[in-house]
């Protein structure tokens, strides 16, 4: 597994999409699962920084990710507010356009397009750790 | 990320380029808004040279079709959606949402 660490900040998610999709691209990914998988950082990238570290200003957003046989792996650590994905309602895709909801969209997104995702949090070590898994096709 | 706006006769031509994340797409929100503003509602959006959109792009669509469809004054389209976006607009059930053309020109002469 490689690590990096970011300020958790939007202008840095060009360079997180960049880091997971090198990784995924020399772990043998084709170009459709190595965007998908880049989305789906991003989407929780973005949730970290907008929820997890909202009003925080000098967040850090430390990723794990490697690829292993057939699997990569993505893990995304903060330190800021727990916010578990899964408590998010899944937006309703047949509702027409006056009643789509703007939210719950990424997260959305992020298990479709990845085959597993957990939420860990450790308020002990003042942790939350988001896995992301996806098997290559 | 690049926008660049051309007017029509009949509605205006708003072209994304590059990437739409969280970072970008306020300024993509902002350029939608300012054609409504202008008392621009029929957009046609060509994404012929964008590469790659996450659901904060999505949400400044669908808050542009929104303004758009208003009283029935407009519309917004989709041009030259690339593949891996369109598959993503897809699974987010926003195809249903907007009609999209495969060439500018054909999109612009929806309207």
């Amino acid at each position: 597994m490689k690590n990096v660490q970011f300020a958790a900040k939007f202008e840095f998610l060009d360079e997180i999409r960049d880091f997971v999709g090198i990784i995924a691209r020399e772990g043998g990914f084709g170009d459709k699962e190595v965007y998908n998988i880049q989305l789906a950082t991003d989407e929780a990238a973005s949730n970290i920084i907008e929820h997890a570290y909202e009003g925080v200003s000098d967040g850090v957003l430390e990723l794990s990710c490697g690829v292993q046989g057939d699997v990569i792996r993505i893990v995304l650590i903060d330190h800021g507010e727990p916010f578990d994905p899964s408590e998010i309602p899944m937006p309703d895709l047949k509702a027409d356009l006056s009643e789509r909801k703007i939210g719950g969209l990424g997260i959305f997104l992020m298990r479709k397009l990845m085959d597993e995702v957990h939420y860990d949090s450790q308020p002990e070590n003042n942790s939350n750790f988001l896995t992301m898994i996806k098997r290559k096709r | 990320m690049e926008i660049t706006v051309q007017e029509f006769k009949h509605c205006d031509m708003i072209t994304v380029k590059g990437r739409v994340d969280s970072a970008t797409a306020p300024q993509l929100a902002q350029a939608l808004e300012a054609a409504n503003e202008g008392g621009k509602y029929k957009l046609v959006i060509n994404m012929s040279d964008l590469e790659y959109m996450s659901s904060a792009g999505f949400r400044a669509l669908l808050a542009a079709q929104r303004n758009s469809k208003r009283y029935n004054r407009g519309e917004v389209v989709l041009s030259s959606v690339p593949d891996r976006i369109r598959e993503a607009l897809e699974l987010a059930g926003f195809t249903e949402l907007f009609k999209t053309f495969d060439e500018p020109l054909t999109a612009v002469g929806h309207f």
